[in-house]
């Protein structure tokens, strides 16, 4: 079976503008395989084409693309699942591109970076051998640190789109919420002082695009909700 | 985090209160209009003019346009700031649409006055 690929297609250093390049690949009858093993098997044919790519097996989070309009990881999306005549690949939309698939992640990073992705502890009650947590407390950081930073819940975000500066993101307060439910850390209130602001936390409407798009089923609109009831809860 | 906003609350957090706030205040304010009217078989000059003399019904009207300059203040800002990029236009575009609203409840003040 002969699939065809539609694959955004943009150098810096020597085209104008971006265009949409075609290519066909034989997938042989019955068979599957990943977006990105097609892909690769694309850049045997142009090595040219340029996309991100690591562990291949959906931990790295490197490989996060458009796929026919919805945002995922390639080497976790199977062909059959995208059930296209024409697979249409781009990359992430709402940042920079680097070229062809490549994005620049510097504002996401740098918004995650905001959030002091690391546990804060003033060392008051040190105990004396190390910080132990009850089988509730570990279980309130279920669903939250599972996340790779693939940005494709960010780059699916209308109010990261318009706010890349000011807007944290879904991935940015998916982590932030992981420090403030986190019974190691002491620096709740520095944490929500940080988030109270008109954009950080409260341009998130609640549309739930990170939700449909996360490739590890995760929800930052839960967490999100979650961090605006903590604020809440402290003003009133 | 960011603190250069232009909007009425004094944080995101106020902002959230206050929309919300002035959300229910407009929600009853419509169901009690929409009950008035389902209820009132014909609509006359003495019964509207009756509706709005009563100092209750004065008081609920100026609290309503109120809530909509809340709401409408701090709802226009957000879209504003999502997606007009050039700050001079939104400037324009926000004392526009805030002087709008101010006429709004002015318009309401002085008819409620009136009755």
């Amino acid at each position: 079976m002969i699939q065809k690929f539609s694959i955004y297609r943009y150098n810096p250093d020597v085209d104008a503008k971006p265009y949409m390049k075609d290519y066909e690949l034989d997938v042989p009858e019955g068979s599957d395989m990943m977006v990105l093993d097609a892909l690769i098997l694309l850049k045997e044919e142009d090595a040219t084409l340029s996309f991100r790519r690591s562990c291949r097996e959906g931990v790295c989070g490197s490989d996060g693309l458009n796929i026919n309009g919805k945002n995922g990881l390639a080497c976790i999306t199977p062909l059959s699942d995208v059930k296209a005549k024409v697979i249409v690949l781009r990359p992430l939309p709402g940042l920079p591109v680097v070229r062809d698939l490549v994005i620049d992640l510097t504002q996401f990073y740098t918004q995650y970076e905001k959030i002091k992705p690391y546990l804060i502890n003033d060392g008051k009650e040190q105990p004396s051998r190390e910080h132990l947590q009850s089988i509730e407390e570990r279980e309130k950081l279920d669903g939250l640190y599972e996340c790779i930073l693939c940005a494709c819940c960010s780059t699916a975000c209308p109010s990261f789109w318009w706010n890349p500066d000011k807007f944290i993101g879904p991935a940015g307060l998916l982590h932030a919420y992981r420090f403030l439910v986190d019974s190691r850390d002491t620096a709740t209130d520095e944490r929500l002082d940080d988030l109270q602001d008109a954009y950080s936390v409260f341009r998130c409407h609640g549309i739930m695009n990170c939700v449909d798009v996360c490739p590890k089923g995760l929800n930052p609109t839960k967490a999100i909700g979650s961090i605006k009831s903590m604020l809440l809860q402290r003003a009133v | 985090m960011v603190t250069n906003v232009a909007t009425l609350g004094r944080s995101g957090v106020h902002d959230f209160i206050l929309i919300r706030a002035s959300a229910i205040v407009l929600a009853f304010y419509s169901i009690f209009m929409m009950g008035f009217f389902i209820t009132t078989p014909e609509v006359s000059f003495e019964i509207w003019h009756g509706l709005f003399s009563n100092l209750a019904m004065q008081i609920f009207t100026i609290l309503a346009v109120v809530a909509v300059l809340f709401h409408a203040w701090i709802g226009i800002w957000q879209v504003l700031t999502d997606y007009v990029k050039n700050s001079q236009l939104r400037g324009l575009l926000q004392f526009l649409f805030t002087i709008t609203l101010f006429v709004y409840v002015t318009a309401v003040l002085l008819t409620v006055w009136g009755v």
